[in-house]
């Protein structure tokens, strides 16, 4: 079993780890600790009190709120976007990009895709502007919700951590 | 004496036990069903007994696969199997179970053993008889291949007159005699122009292959010295599994060799289930993915009227990893199949995921049918991806597949990233394309046929520490090599004008996906030449991952009456490198003002005709990006600039970065102003976006008011036509009224086939074999 120091974990999240320890993660079996030096190093680097339960995002987390103890999803800025079980991205903002002219803005002519198949869904938080997600489906598709993760049997089950408390 | 024998009777009983091939399959089955283990193996005796003993035999036999797969290649001319690597070898079990495999197209793990289990299950052994010494060949998409193009050799092996496997071989091949020139052709619309189709057919006995084989074979197609090699190459890799067994045996006996082709499966699926434990995370992964199929298009003939007309494939996916470590596959709400050539049978999607794990989640030397037995596939009946027609073609079904898949790499890229294993996050991959197809008459004066495997290096999707590589993998083939400019000059009348990085191709974003890259072609020394045009053009498959973008689309550029001729006798300037902005073409102005020019994004086309000095530009695809863009290091930015990997303008648009350029060329970015945009670009987000719900109330007066293209209609119609569940979800979504409906035959395009269809299974004597939730 491999292991790597708190140091390494941190610079994997920053992206700044060198490539002979990238490969000993890529090619070795997993270290089962990661987990929780992921989030340990992420709770290190988010200005908010709020208690990392899962990333779901390079700026987003489901957290257990300081103040209410429910569990929400959360933009790194602090920003709530409701309820961990709903699809955070019905609380984003959306910027469609669906016709020629918007698309021509991201990619050179003829790179895009044509509107009239395919459009753009940017999906922004409404406070810090990161944006979270791309969505790229037909029109009319409905809005996704594209992870619903089972954090109980992950913490209790598969990474033997105690599962962090939950108001209701 | 006037009893019937065995032989009358049509029991041969090859395994000596009084059973037959399909009798001591279904005994497998039930095993396996009533204790969630391979064969019912809840112990691994032999593994366990003596661990050091089996780990040998592994290596041995893992070894010999591979070994003979480098080996046999060298046999082959095709540079599609010699430089390409798209060859595989495969050892089965008695009942077609596979046990080990080499390297290279591994969905094939899974085709040939279909085609195994097929003749099983239709009792070939009582007719046309399995002997020690016999070949079957096998390219039959009805039962489980991919595409015609990849030909299998399956053949059985024997000891002390007892079947106890069959190893079986199989190589991409230049062409299938199908409607149009090349293995992956456009102009046909059903199975009947997919080419020359063979249902493990016997085609050798006592180890040479029949001579009434030989003649129809290569006169069928249209690359014969090619086909020849091929099969010479599949022939000699399978005997030299089959004498690799028989060596094996003799050291270590037959009841190791038995007891390890059953334990190393029920291994295998044990692997893949700690493997999703040790790296994933529980719960349910929705992704989606589409694929442009635009038949509407002039460009585009075909004999049909009926399969004129623009669709999409939809391959909406829901991952369920349990907490046990199983996991689901579930493909309700995906596309009918359509009239053309993109189709995939059910074997073709659950055998080729497996070449996607590899690189992945299994990245194991034990790629077996364990992985399988792992994983609970639905397919619903009728989609793209288990179609319930006879008719169907298949020809490119890998326009499909890598369109499908590209969605299971988000999935798997998000349990990856909640878990911090950033290390293995893939935004997905790119859509393996273009691929440069056609014939004619080449350089040497004989019938040919091309198809260019440069797709197998397009830009892979970007990772959550790093960017994707650049011109460097196909989904398809985890050993994918672009080739030498050189081979394909001797294999294509086809001149290098340029072969670059294509700038741009790439998804943009924190990482970007790798670039996908770009070759001029001008042919050459040709006659009677023919080409056309296969990818996405009017839509992205991949989608970028967390904030990143998907990868530019394609598009053509194809020249005609170029007078390159006379240009290059005149010493003029040409028409030489990338196509570095397709908004401000460059090569029109190195070729006459006369030549006939397309340029557009109609990327499937159908046999066009080239004459000598004509051009076309073969533009591989680039991967999907991660993250946010304007979270992208500024130097990182500056290196694109500075090797042409991106635009300015995209640089300053997309990624917000302020920079200078030298008198030399070179770009430098002010990283004090390149924050102070990204600042303001922040804002100007904000400024043009909406509350995602207000969004919705528009979006749901179009959806109510029908206003969307009919292609985008024709999709949704032909997966409500299949799924209720898909359709109530859809209307529940959007809030739509319960009188709310969308059939296909109301939107004025041909719907030949929606309601009338019949599966191979209706044919008299005949017995498929299912392997998946329909």
């Amino acid at each position: 079993m491999s292991s790597y120091t708190d140091e390494q974990v941190a610079h994997l999240v920053d992206g700044t780890l060198d490539w002979e320890t990238t490969f000993r993660m890529l090619s070795m079996p997993k270290d089962a600790g990661r987990f929780a030096q992921y989030l340990a190093a992420l709770q290190a680097r988010v200005r908010f009190d709020d208690r990392i339960i899962l990333p779901l995002g390079p700026h987003l987390y489901i957290v257990q709120s300081a103040t209410t103890g429910r569990w929400v999803t959360q933009c790194d800025c602090g920003h709530v976007f409701g309820d961990y079980r709903e699809n955070w991205k019905l609380h984003a903002h959306v910027y469609v990009r669906d016709t020629p002219e918007a698309m021509t803005e991201v990619y050179p002519g003829l790179m895009a895709p044509d509107t009239r198949w395919q459009v753009y869904r940017e999906y922004y938080c409404p406070s810090c502007a990161a944006m979270h997600d791309v969505e790229a489906p037909t029109p009319w598709y409905p809005v996704i919700h594209d992870f619903e993760p089972d954090i109980e049997a992950f913490y209790k089950e598969w990474v033997k951590l105690p599962l962090p408390a939950r108001a209701s | 004496m006037n009893m019937m024998s065995n032989k009358e009777v049509g029991f041969a009983d090859l395994l000596g036990n009084g059973q037959t091939l399909n009798q001591f399959r279904d005994g497998v089955i039930e095993r396996t069903q009533a204790t969630g283990h391979y064969d019912g193996l809840r112990e691994l005796a032999f593994r366990d007994s003596d661990p050091i003993g089996y780990e040998k035999l592994f290596s041995k036999l893992r070894g010999g696969l591979v070994h003979a797969r480098e080996t046999a290649k060298k046999i082959a001319a095709s540079p599609i199997v010699e430089q390409e690597g798209e060859l595989c070898f495969t050892l089965y079990n008695a009942v077609g179970d596979c046990v080990l495999t080499s390297t290279g197209i591994i969905i094939h793990v899974g085709t040939m053993g279909a085609a195994i289990k097929y003749m099983i299950e239709n009792n070939w052994e009582a007719n046309p008889g399995i002997s020690p010494g016999d070949m079957f060949t096998n390219n039959d998409c009805s039962i489980g291949n991919v595409h015609p193009c990849d030909i299998a050799t399956i053949v059985p092996i024997f000891w002390e007159g007892r079947l106890i496997g069959w190893v079986g071989g199989v190589t991409h091949v230049i062409d299938t005699g199908s409607v149009t020139p090349g293995s992956m052709s456009t102009g046909q619309t059903q199975r009947f122009g997919d080419g020359y189709m063979i249902t493990c057919r016997k085609t050798g006995v006592n180890d040479q292959p029949l001579r009434d084989w030989l003649h129809e074979s290569q006169r069928s197609v249209r690359t014969p010295k090619y086909w020849i090699l091929d099969e010479k190459t599949r022939i000699a890799g399978c005997h030299m599994i089959r004498e690799l067994v028989e060596e094996v045996i003799r050291a270590d006996g037959i009841e190791a060799y038995q007891s390890f082709a059953r334990e190393v499966i029920e291994e295998g699926r044990r692997g893949l289930q700690g493997r999703i434990k040790a790296m994933t995370l529980p719960g349910k992964y929705r992704k989606v993915s589409f694929v442009d199929v635009p038949y509407k298009h002039d460009d585009v003939q075909v004999s049909n009227a009926f399969a004129k007309l623009d669709s999409i494939m939809h391959s909406p996916c829901e991952m369920t990893i349990k907490a046990d470590g199983k996991w689901r596959l579930d493909f309700e709400g995906a596309s009918r199949w359509g009239w053309h050539t993109f189709n995939a049978h059910q074997v073709a999607f659950t055998s080729g995921i497996w070449v996607m794990m590899c690189q992945t989640l299994v990245p194991t030397q034990r790629i077996n049918d364990g992985a399988y037995f792992a994983t609970e596939f639905r397919l619903p009946k009728g989609t793209w991806c288990n179609p319930d027609d006879r008719r169907t073609g298949h020809a490119y079904a890998w326009h499909f597949l890598v369109s499908g898949w590209s969605a299971l790499w988000r999935g798997l890229g998000q349990s990856y990233f909640s878990r911090g294993y950033l290390e293995e996050v893939n935004a997905g991959n790119a859509n393996t394309s273009n691929w440069l197809q056609g014939g004619g008459i080449n350089q040497d004066g004989e019938i040919h046929a091309v198809n260019s495997f440069e797709a197998s290096s397009c830009g892979t999707g970007a990772c959550a520490v790093k960017d994707g590589l650049n011109h460097a993998a196909a989904i398809w083939n985890p050993e994918g090599d672009m080739g030498d400019i050189e081979i394909w000059e001797m294999a294509e009348p086809l001149l290098y004008l340029g072969r670059n990085v294509k700038a741009n191709s790439s998804g943009y974003g924190k990482y970007r996906g790798g670039c996908g890259f770009e070759t001029l072609r001008m042919v050459w020394n040709a006659q009677d030449w023919t080409m056309f045009f296969m990818g996405n053009g009017f839509m992205n498959s991949d989608w970028g991952l967390m904030g990143g973008y998907p990868a530019a689309t394609g598009y053509r550029f194809e020249a005609h009456r170029t007078g390159l001729d006379k240009r290059i006798a005149s010493g003029d300037s040409l028409p030489l490198g990338g196509d570095l902005d397709p908004s401000e073409p460059d090569y029109e102005r190195h070729i006459d003002a006369t030549a006939r020019v397309k340029r557009d994004k109609q990327c499937v086309t159908t046999e066009d005709c080239y004459a000598n000095h004509d051009l076309y530009l073969n533009y591989l695809r680039g991967g999907p990006g991660f993250g946010d863009p304007i979270d992208r290091e500024p130097k990182a930015v500056e290196a694109d600039l500075n090797q042409a990997f991106l635009l300015p303008e995209y640089a300053q648009k997309v990624y917000g970065v302020v920079f200078t350029q030298d008198g030399k060329g070179v770009f430098t970015v002010d990283e004090e102003r390149t924050a102070a945009r990204r600042g303001q670009m922040r804002r100007e987000r904000l400024a043009r976006a909406m509350p995602t719900r207000e969004w919705m109330k528009e979006e749901r007066q179009r959806i109510v008011d029908k206003h969307a293209s009919t292609q985008v209609q024709h999709m949704f119609a032909t997966s409500f036509g299949l799924s209720e569940k898909f359709k109530k979800q859809f209307k529940d979504f959007w809030s739509l009224p319960e009188s709310w409906d969308l059939r296909e035959e109301d939107l004025g395009v041909p719907s030949y086939g929606a309601s009338h269809r019949m599966d191979l299974s209706r044919l008299p004597d005949v017995s498929t074999v299912v392997q998946v939730e329909e």
